[in-house]
């Protein structure tokens, strides 16, 4: 019975989640977790390369880990995925001219809305200053 | 336009960003190549029908080929096999298979069983090639031109209207110039 | 039989909902009251329908009637009653059934709080939710009716996918959806003012109670959401920007923005027009939410089946609810004016911040979500945002919030000064930064530069929470509910504040390979691996790990990690072992077998994580808490005045 269940496990394709081989170097070991959990999986697209239980998943890190035993830079290894396999395998977009939007909309928006928040209070206080009554006031 | 109408007029931006993502949502799991206009990757891999021969990119430069990845374990490439034994019989270009993370026992009988679409097989046995080609799925084919250029990719199953709109022309299109040049 | 029974309740219940719709916003525009008295007979009916299909759908389940197509893709012989039930909303068709259900229930609450106002507004908000009603049963019944039959009836059914067949699957969507639905009651309260053309202090007190239990609701939903995630998927992770979890947070960080504002406007009659806008906003992202979950536009892996012809026509009723709110907005709202100021430091300042900075948190998790869909439409190119652009670009609105929340609280309405309250204040912020650091340097090694900041905010808006209610037990003066459910809430928030700062900062994970009788050492805990061993369940069989956990010797428990295959539908799932130790929780993930005994594991303490769900829910408390205050029992009368303790108030300044 046991050897039937363990033979399922062998079938199913996914290989679950975890890559348990370890780097030789904690520094090594850091950049290898930072690297395969800012990939995205391409087939489970909403996972990350860590996560991810398919094959090509478990291929990807091991190209990546012998990429960083290799001597390769964190830079290096992301362009070989991004010539490959485009910019939509990284989980952080690039700051390129097509992105550019997307890294400046909320810097932008906070500006304008702290600008417009000031104006309003800016017409509010100035109205308070000509107001001479005090209704009591409670709280909440 | 007072400000009022600020959020009426996002709103109808944004209704029409959404139409056209449902337009083009049946493509929306497609990644577009970033190998396209780039040159393949180099390769030399041992073949599948005799393991001390080896196939490579070198022996192929000089003309047109389709890469084909594929497996026994993958359902739709059974589904594509036939197209792909219909290009062999038209014979204007040669395919070349690259057997991805599979059984060579399984691999053999089966061309045995179905049929042969390829001119050569190359053996990816532990996925490192496909990686190098950013293939994520199986069945995948390139389209490489005779300056080792990856002209078009094609991701799932090639269809016959791909096969006609898409292949063919480039490969008369590219004929054309000889034919030009020896006529004048 | 009963299907059948169920899908005609349905075309009557939609029917009622036109009718309740057309009397509720003609009825008073031609002034008949014969039709405004028709309105709440017609919410009743509809109620009745939709509860006699709901129930049609729960006993074709239950009975296993396998000619129900529907009953037939989600559910199984061998499943079991309780996720037999739960299946129900398991899939696209039922989950929409569950909508329109607890909108029929909202709408019936809303018939019954609403009897005491005016009769014609009255109308109209219940006319506003008919609409909604309406659009939703008639796309149900046009694209996704769930008592479609199968000819000839199946054998056996196709069972629950077996990641939902888990008791998060009872709670989670029920209750989240009751806040998504329930943000279309503040929704048709500014439709009703709308089409009224008249907005004042009374429609804000009268729409808060409402906002605030939809946001209670939301806040509980999203936290449950969170929760079966993290134990379910197996690798501890909690909120990963999902575009499906973000559909759930914009509409929350709205609710959140809209709850503040309506203070302003009950409390002065200011911004007015920004909170009709704000009400109008919310729901319509609770729409836009569902188009995204359900049309196929976004790439996730909580999307439902999805097809364009079901986007399509979720996108025209969005562009009729919306487009027409929109519409009505910017031809009534330059009407709203008001003449009230308030000074720099005053509390409707602190407010106007809140709100700006919620407004573009949202809007930033917005332009994130919708990203991928903006380039890909404009042919920029396919795109991929994730985590690594949410989390800084969120945490720019958030973290000034966080900072002037301590503040506001204290600030007096109009007028600025916070007098005697302004020592506290400072003294409050010391032991705040003093605990953040301590806690992040003393008791644990790592972190970042951020982690005293978030564990220091905190812990400040938890000891400035508690400043006014201290002060009001030390005098013997009564809390109202109002102030005690808005401290509840902050402190909640505190809590969630400090929890998140420590799991982002404190994590330690492993991944390692063991064999029997090896062990793992990770921080202080050390994992001891017992094998593994064949286990069987009700409706799929698997392996069962054996783990001893202990801590610096000391035993902590006995773990079993398992791996299931369900046999039905062949998936593997991973059921990891989740234990809470002290404030810590230990998770244990099976990983693959590595042959001869050897398996990989994954290894994971989390310190303070289960407090982060435990805060959710202490916020909606204050939500709860905040709602029963006797100002909102009635429909006019004006709340009772309860100075501000501590602060300077004008006479005694003299």
């Amino acid at each position: 019975m046991a050897a039937l269940v363990a033979s399922l496990f062998l079938w199913a394709r996914p290989a679950h989640a975890i890559a348990p081989e370890q780097m030789p170097t904690p520094q090594l070991e850091a950049r290898y977790l930072a690297l395969i959990h800012g990939f995205r999986c391409m087939q489970c697209q909403d996972e990350s390369l860590a996560d991810s239980p398919v094959n090509l998943a478990a291929d990807m890190r091991r190209e990546i880990r012998d990429m960083l035993l290799a001597g390769k830079s964190d830079e290096q290894i992301r362009d070989f995925m991004v010539s490959r396999y485009g910019y939509f395998i990284l989980f952080k977009p690039p700051f390129v001219l097509k992105t550019a939007w997307l890294w400046l909309t909320p810097g932008v928006l906070l500006l304008v809305g702290v600008i417009t928040a000031l104006t309003v209070i800016r017409r509010r206080a100035a109205l308070a200053a000509t107001d001479l009554e005090d209704n009591d006031l409670t709280d909440a | 336009m007072n400000r009022f109408t600020i959020p009426l007029v996002a709103f109808v931006l944004l209704v029409a960003v959404l139409a056209i993502g449902i337009r083009q949502s049946p493509e929306k799991d497609l990644i577009p190549s970033p190998l396209i206009g780039k040159p393949a990757p180099d390769f030399s891999l041992p073949s599948l029908t005799d393991p001390g021969q080896r196939v490579s990119s070198t022996q192929l430069r000089g003309h047109w080929y389709l890469f084909n990845v594929w497996g026994t374990w993958c359902y739709a490439c059974r589904d594509e096999h036939p197209m792909l034994l219909k290009i062999r019989q038209a014979g204007v270009i040669p395919v070349i298979g690259l057997d991805w993370k599979d059984d060579r026992g399984d691999a053999l009988s089966f061309l045995k069983d179905q049929g042969d679409p390829y001119q050569s097989i190359a053996v990816d046995h532990d996925g490192s090639e496909a990686i190098m080609w950013g293939v994520y799925g199986a069945p995948e084919s390139f389209l490489v031109d005779p300056q080792g250029i990856v002209v078009n990719k094609f991701i799932g199953p090639i269809t016959e209207q791909q096969w006609q709109q898409q292949i063919l022309p480039r490969l008369s299109m590219s004929a054309a110039p000889a034919s030009a040049a020896s006529s004048s | 039989m009963i299907p059948e029974l169920g899908q005609f309740a349905l075309i009557l219940a939609m029917l009622l909902a036109g009718l309740q719709a057309f009397f509720g916003i003609v009825g008073p525009a031609q002034k008949r009251d014969r039709w405004i008295a028709a309105v709440t007979p017609a919410v009743s009916g509809q109620f009745v329908m939709v509860a006699t299909a709901m129930g049609c759908l729960v006993a074709s389940f239950v009975a296993n009637d396998f000619s129900v197509a529907y009953v037939a893709e989600n559910s199984n012989s061998a499943l079991p009653l309780f996720y037999r039930v739960a299946a129900v909303w398991g899939s696209h068709s039922g989950s929409l059934i569950l909508w329109i259900f607890l909108l029929a229930c909202w709408t019936l609450a809303a018939a019954f709080g609403t009897s005491r106002l005016p009769k014609p507004f009255a109308s109209r908000v219940l006319g506003v939710l008919g609409l909604i009603s309406f659009g939703f049963l008639l796309y149900t019944l046009a694209t996704s009716n769930p008592f479609l039959r199968l000819d000839p009836p199946w054998p056996d059914g196709e069972d629950l996918n077996p990641i939902l067949q888990d008791p998060g699957l009872a709670g989670h969507p029920p209750i989240l959806y009751t806040g998504y639905v329930g943000l279309a009651v503040a929704f048709a309260f500014a439709g009703a003012a709308m089409l009224e053309g008249r907005l004042d202090k009374d429609w804000a007190r009268w729409t808060r109670p409402w906002t605030t239990a939809a946001w209670a609701f939301l806040s509980c939903g999203i936290a449950l959401g969170s929760w079966w995630a993290y134990y379910t998927l197996g690798w501890g992770g909690f909120w990963f920007w999902d575009p499906v979890e973000n559909a759930s947070f914009m509409p929350w960080l709205m609710a959140t923005a809209l709850i503040h504002s309506l203070a302003v406007t009950e409390k002065r009659g200011l911004f007015k027009s920004w909170t009709l806008l704000l009400a109008v906003l919310a729901f319509s992202l609770s729409l836009v939410g569902t188009f995204l979950v359900r049309s196929g536009v976004l790439v996730s892996v909580h999307s439902f089946a999805a097809s364009p012809t079901r986007g399509t026509f979720i996108l025209a009723f969005l562009i009729v609810m919306i487009g027409g709110a929109l519409a009505l907005y910017a031809w009534r709202a330059p009407l709203l004016k008001s003449d009230a100021g308030f000074e720099l430091t005053a509390r409707e300042s602190f407010l106007l911040f809140n709100n700006i900075l919620l407004v573009t948190a949202c809007a930033t998790v917005f332009a994130g979500t919708m990203a991928p869909l903006i380039s890909s439409a404009l042919g920029l190119g396919k795109l991929s945002v994730g985590p690594p652009y949410f989390n800084p670009t969120f945490l720019l609105s958030i973290l000034p919030l966080l900072a002037l929340l301590s503040v506001g609280i204290h600030a007096r309405w109009k007028r600025g000064s916070l007098g005697d309250r302004a020592r506290v204040l400072i003294l409050t912020l010391i032991v705040a930064a003093v605990i953040g650091c301590a806690i992040v340097f003393g008791l644990f090694t790592g972190g970042r530069v951020l982690s005293p900041i978030g564990v220091g905010l905190g812990v400040w808006i938890i000891l400035s929470s508690l400043i006014d209610p201290i002060d009001r037990l030390r005098r013997h003066i009564t809390i109202p509910r109002a102030v005690l459910g808005m401290t509840i809430a902050h402190i909640g928030l505190g809590l969630f504040v400090i929890s998140i700062t420590s799991v982002e900062a404190f994590t330690a994970e492993s991944d390692v390979a063991l064999a029997e009788g090896a062990t793992a050492k990770l921080g202080a805990y050390e994992f001891r691996f017992e094998g593994v061993k064949p286990i069987e369940g009700p409706n799929y069989s698997g392996v069962g790990g054996t783990v001893i956990v202990t801590r610096n010797g000391a035993p902590v428990g006995v773990m079993r990690p398992e791996k299931r295959e369900y046999w039905v539908q062949h998936t593997v799932t991973t059921a990891s072992s989740i234990r809470m130790y002290r404030t810590s929780n230990i998770l244990i993930a099976l990983g693959q077998d590595l042959g001869g005994g050897r398996w990989s594991l994954r290894l994971q303490v989390r310190p303070l994580v289960t407090f982060i769900w435990l805060a959710a829910f202490i916020m909606a408390v204050g939500g709860m808490v905040a709602i029963s205050d006797r100002r909102y029992r009635s429909a006019r009368v004006e709340a009772p005045a309860v100075s501000p303790v501590g602060a300077v108030t004008r006479s005694e300044a003299g």
